[in-house]
């Protein structure tokens, strides 16, 4: 018990930070989950492969030192925009390459799932092969971690902010743009009934196209910020993240956009206090999550804030 | 490309699938007996054979190989084939069964000094307890669900295996667990079939094909009875399924359960082989390896999944040069053949006729009911 009482805030403040990359990440899943009734297994991979798009930023850039004032500011946003374009690309090619034709096929969701795992183990092991499969850290820090302010007894980092505030920004985008566009309102549209979408002159390819190419973007952000936070990543380093965000996409309740984003900081807050009490430790950490996600699917197979009938609502 | 590539596989079916298919639906019950001892006899005397072996495997020891990989896969796809291939559940942590199974003979047979025939059972019972009870709540979920799940499932077997140090062994795993007790008063020639030492692989391959026979006669009967049809009417409609009044809950655990049966006793035997295991003998990746064998060869088709299994232990065992390819060639494989063939290389007629048409698989059509704007253009038309 003491554990968790001593670390409370600094658990809050990691909970948080990191339940912000997983509620990224789980954006991409509710999304996609949404429109297609498809759990985009290659999401993980996705995001895998923008936080290795940011770090041959990074290795481009070349930097010497920690970045400051305006420089570190444009580092960032790069970096931010490197990693939404590499994944969402990415997401783009693997809707065009294997998910459309089995759509145009009206293939079966267990074909599509089954695909989605084939792409998924042939996007790791295309970056395992390449990039090796250790474990490669950001040579020199992008951003110093200096200590801004502390809350309780945590000490409140730099890095951690810029994560938690990034997000927050890429959530306000995500929802003007859902709620706020024609194509945004063309997703609402067809997760709530595709058929009738298509016939009030949806164009259901662009509005699928779309829903991957912007999820893909949330996980590229989320790798970009990943890489910033822990500054290294490796080939499988989607594979964990990616259930933890899926789970965090169904205890929100899927195909709910803020269902999403609470689902997150939930996960990130339970993983971070679960592996605070003296009893569990860290290496329970992934149990608690698998755990979490066996229970809600039991208790409330719908998620917190309701699944909305496979309705993309934000 | 893809039209030339779907005549080739039509052409396969209708050619040499169908009338094979067609001489053994007319051979008669006396002539299949025949096939069926003589099919035994050449996996038993002439698979593991010298000229064979150079062959199949130049750079390395056939024998081994054939119990494990090959064996062991062929096995644990036939487990896992009752439980994708009939009742049409999607199992991403099927590798856990198989961990249970292991690790009972391991703890069992290292710390407590049990023998091999003892542990068995308990090993089966135990891979099958921890199939009801992380079906009976799981199975009431969709499809995909189940699939995450599972997958969960699998990792936190895993984890807790590398955790739980006292009790496992932590990542080091257990070693010297006892092999089967070895009956040597037997003797064919020189060769001693039933002596379970550590340089003759062959009595452990023995062994497996006749647990190998077992479950295939076994899966073949529930094939065939209520359960099987059951299984049949859960996999293309549960929802009508359940309406014609199939206990479709009850199914799906009994498919659950017997598929977790047969990966325990895969993991029983595969410890008492390799006398150490570690958590990482049981990863995702083994659950993707089975998967991707039902799904290649044929899911629902005894002799397609075999076909299946076979190749994806063997392949990478006969081009070793490839071995680091082979995650990467498996994955395009899935997405390549889910576009092209998703009934697989051999499969089931009524399993094919599901697939072809969509729909099939227990969970409906991806995207709902529409498919893209090319695709009705093509219906306008």
């Amino acid at each position: 018990m003491s554990g968790f009482t001593s670390q409370f805030w600094a658990s809050t403040i990691d909970g948080l930070t990191v339940g912000s990359i997983y509620a990224l990440v789980a954006l991409g899943y509710t999304l996609v989950y949404g429109v297609l009734q498809l759990i985009n297994f290659a999401h993980s991979e996705i995001f895998m492969i923008g936080t290795f798009a940011v770090l041959g930023f990074f290795g481009i850039l070349g930097l010497n030192a920690p970045a400051t004032g305006f420089v570190l500011v444009l580092v960032i946003l790069g970096a931010l925009i490197v990693g939404a374009v590499a994944s969402g690309g990415t997401a783009l090619a693997l809707q065009f390459i294997a998910y459309r034709p089995l759509r145009r096929r009206g293939a079966s969701r267990l074909a599509a799932l089954i695909t989605a795992i084939g792409a998924s183990l042939f996007l790791r092991e295309i970056i395992g092969i390449t990039q090796g499969t250790q474990r490669v850290t950001v040579k020199t820090r992008v951003l110093e971690k200096t200590q801004l302010f502390t809350i309780g007894s945590a000490q409140v980092r730099a890095d951690k902010v810029l994560v938690i505030v990034a997000a927050v920004v890429m959530m306000i985008l995500l929802d003007r743009f859902v709620n706020g566009t024609r194509l945004g309102r063309g997703i609402r549209a067809t997760s709530q009934d595709a058929e009738s979408a298509t016939l009030m002159g949806v164009n259901i390819d662009r509005v699928v196209s779309t829903t991957f190419l912007v999820g893909g973007a949330m996980a590229g952000v989320a790798a970009a910020l990943y890489l910033i936070f822990y500054e290294n990543t490796s080939y499988d380093v989607g594979f964990v993240l990616g259930i933890k965000a899926f789970t965090a996409a169904v205890l929100g309740g899927i195909g709910n956009l803020r269902g999403a984003l609470i689902g997150g900081v939930a996960i990130g807050l339970i993983e971070n206090y679960g592996s605070s009490f003296t009893f569990t430790g860290a290496q329970w950490r992934d149990v608690i999550v698998f755990g979490i996600l066996v229970l809600v699917l039991l208790f409330r197979p719908t998620g917190l804030l309701r699944e909305t009938g496979g309705s993309v609502r934000a | 490309m893809s039209t030339r590539l779907s005549t080739l596989a039509s052409r396969w079916d209708t050619g040499v699938v169908v009338r094979a298919s067609n001489t053994w639906s007319r051979t008669s019950g006396r002539g299949r007996a025949i096939v069926y001892t003589l099919a035994l006899l050449f996996f038993l005397l002439v698979v593991p054979s010298g000229p064979i072996a150079t062959f199949m495997a130049p750079g390395s020891d056939w024998r081994t190989i054939l119990f494990f990989p090959i064996g062991m896969f062929v096995l644990l796809a036939l487990g896992l084939n009752v439980v994708v291939g009939y009742a049409g559940l999607l199992d991403l942590g099927f590798v856990a069964f198989f961990a249970i199974g292991a690790y009972t003979m391991g703890i069992l047979g290292h710390d407590h000094h049990w023998n091999f025939w003892q542990v068995l059972p308990v090993g089966v019972a135990l891979a099958m307890g921890a199939g009801v009870l992380l079906g009976s709540p799981t199975l009431r979920l969709r499809g995909d669900y189940l699939a995450i799940v599972t997958l969960g499932f699998g990792e936190i077997v895993r984890v807790t295996a590398n955790n739980l140090d006292d009790f496992t062994g932590g990542p080091r795993g257990v070693s010297s667990i006892p092999h089967p007790p070895s009956i040597d008063s037997v003797k064919i020639g020189d060769s001693r079939p039933f002596h379970y030492g550590v340089l003759d692989a062959r009595p452990y391959y023995y062994l497996i094909v006749i647990v190998i026979v077992i479950v295939i006669v076994a899966a073949k009967r529930l094939e065939r009875s209520r359960v099987g049809r059951s299984w049949a009417a859960i996999r293309e409609d549960e929802d009508a399924a359940e309406l014609m009044g199939v206990p479709t809950l009850k199914f799906k655990l009994w498919a659950f359960a017997i598929g977790a049966a047969i990966a325990g006793a895969g993991g029983v035997f595969y410890a008492g082989q390799a006398s150490a295991i570690s958590p990482p003998n049981f990863s995702f990746e083994v659950s993707v390896m089975i998967l991707a064998a039902v799904v290649l060869g044929g899911s629902g088709n005894i002799p397609g999944v075999i076909l299946g299994a076979f190749l994806v232990a063997w392949l990478p065992e006969r081009f070793r040069g490839f071995t680091q390819y082979r995650f990467l060639i498996f994955g395009a494989l899935l997405v390549v053949l889910m576009i092209y063939r998703p009934q697989g290389l051999l499969p089931s007629r009524r399993r094919r006729a599901e697939l072809v048409e969509g729909g099939g698989g227990g969970m409906g059509r991806m995207g709902g009911d529409v498919g893209s704007a090319e695709q009705r253009r093509e219906v306008d038309e």
